[in-house]
């Protein structure tokens, strides 16, 4: 039942910074436990948004250049990227309608 | 649906599934509500060497999955749910998450208590950036660094303890001249060749831009001032209850603890049940905590048993 993809360190740049839709990567560890609680609700707001918005899961442990090259201090951290930037950051486990509060702004 | 439940479990660490485990085994069919920390405190540890039964220690996260297990296998119902609002002011009460909604006859609040932050200048920024509550989530990101660890109990003296597998350095900070910990935990965190302690000091302000440089530390007996560049601070300063849904609607103390009517745990609401770190200024434990779940599925038991035969 996976709605969400996956996007490694050599991938990153063709699936998420030339992405034309707006992208939330969800970066997360096997080890860290909140990580688990956010991912399936970051699932159900990719399906929820549809084509509207790309959800991809990055693995902190196997990919270490994305992690540094946008700071990822603390997991879960989700990053929004629209046009290869980043507009949006929500760190540590929230419940989802938090999560949509910092998203939705920028997925008109 | 709307159907309406015998009673409703918030909150799932060791006083939630305990008090589903004995409700079930009473046939009351309980719902358990998670709520978005599922397991509680104890899935932010890694080894617990005090809960009784476990000579060789077990991992929080191993030791919740088993109450877990427990608790279903004996017909609870267990749902990964954060409940958003309740509703004491009527019988059946009514709790929601969302959209959806459900009544019970009896509740048990179980949604014990969150880390504390020291509320200076920078630490709300830099979140997630250098400042911490949890050692075990983010010690990983700080491998040969220099850490500061701020608080004087148990939990600061696990966190310093456990982040010297990653750090170069840990401070502990603490505001006063000696620790409240257990005295295994502050000895072990002592003797801990990377690990220093800085008394009489508490933490003024945190330091940095996109990431965490440093910090300024007042001493408190003698006002002097002074920065020390750190790569990141975690809290371990106590923690607070989880009260917020309940406020208006039931008792709480000055602190925020939901009150209950020891030895019992009945709440200033007839039908509403609180157990754990939720009520617990003084003890915090596991075992405590899953000791007084017990007491809570008993009493509920008792309450609509005599409900019932009340007419």
């Amino acid at each position: 039942m996976a709605n969400i993809g996956t996007v490694n360190d050599s991938e990153f740049q063709q699936t998420v910074l030339d992405s034309d839709t707006p992208v939330l990567v969800d970066f997360w560890a096997e080890w860290c436990v909140p990580c688990h609680m956010v991912t399936p609700i970051v699932e159900e707001i990719g399906t929820e948004k549809g084509d509207g918005l790309k959800v991809v899961k990055l693995n902190i442990d196997e990919n270490p250049q994305a992690t540094q090259t946008y700071g990822v201090m603390s997991i879960p951290s989700l990053i929004l990227f629209k046009g290869g930037q980043e507009v949006a950051r929500v760190i540590g486990a929230k419940p989802k309608d938090a999560i949509l509060r910092d998203l939705e702004p920028h997925l008109v | 649906m709307d159907d309406i439940r015998n009673v409703l479990i918030i909150g799932s660490g060791p006083a939630g599934f305990t008090a589903a485990l004995y409700a079930a085994r009473a046939s009351l069919e309980p719902l358990v509500l998670k709520g978005l920390e599922a397991g509680g405190q104890l899935m932010l540890t890694t080894d617990v060497e005090n809960y009784p039964g476990f000579a060789d220690g077990i991992l929080g996260p191993e030791l919740m999955e088993q109450m877990e297990k427990q608790a279903s296998r004996f017909g609870a119902e267990i749902l990964p749910v954060h409940v958003t609002e309740v509703d004491l002011s009527t019988r059946p009460f009514a709790v929601r998450a969302g959209d959806q909604q459900w009544r019970a006859r009896a509740i048990v609040i179980s949604t014990g208590a969150t880390a504390r932050w020291l509320g200076v200048p920078g630490e709300e920024r830099l979140r997630g950036r250098g400042v911490s509550a949890c050692a075990t989530c983010d010690g990983f990101f700080f491998r040969d660094r220099e850490l500061i660890v701020t608080g004087g109990g148990d939990t600061a003296m696990e966190e310093a303890t456990f982040l010297t597998k990653f750090a170069s350095s840990v401070t502990l900070v603490h505001r006063r001249d000696e620790f409240r910990a257990s005295k295994v935990m502050a000895e072990r965190a002592l003797a801990n060749p990377k690990i220093r302690v800085v008394w009489d000091t508490v933490i003024e302000e945190i330091l940095g831009t996109d990431a965490v440089t440093g910090v300024r530390l007042r001493n408190v007996k003698t006002g002097e001032v002074h920065e020390q560049a750190t790569d990141g601070v975690f809290m371990a300063i106590g923690h607070d209850p989880t009260t917020a849904l309940f406020r208006g609607q039931l008792d709480l103390d000055d602190e925020g603890y939901v009150r209950v009517q020891e030895p019992r745990t009945a709440t200033s609401v007839p039908g509403v049940f609180a157990a754990g770190d939720v009520t617990d200024t003084t003890y915090r434990q596991a075992v405590t905590a899953a000791g007084q779940g017990c007491k809570a599925a008993i009493d509920v038991e008792r309450f609509l048993e005599a409900e019932r035969h009340n007419g």
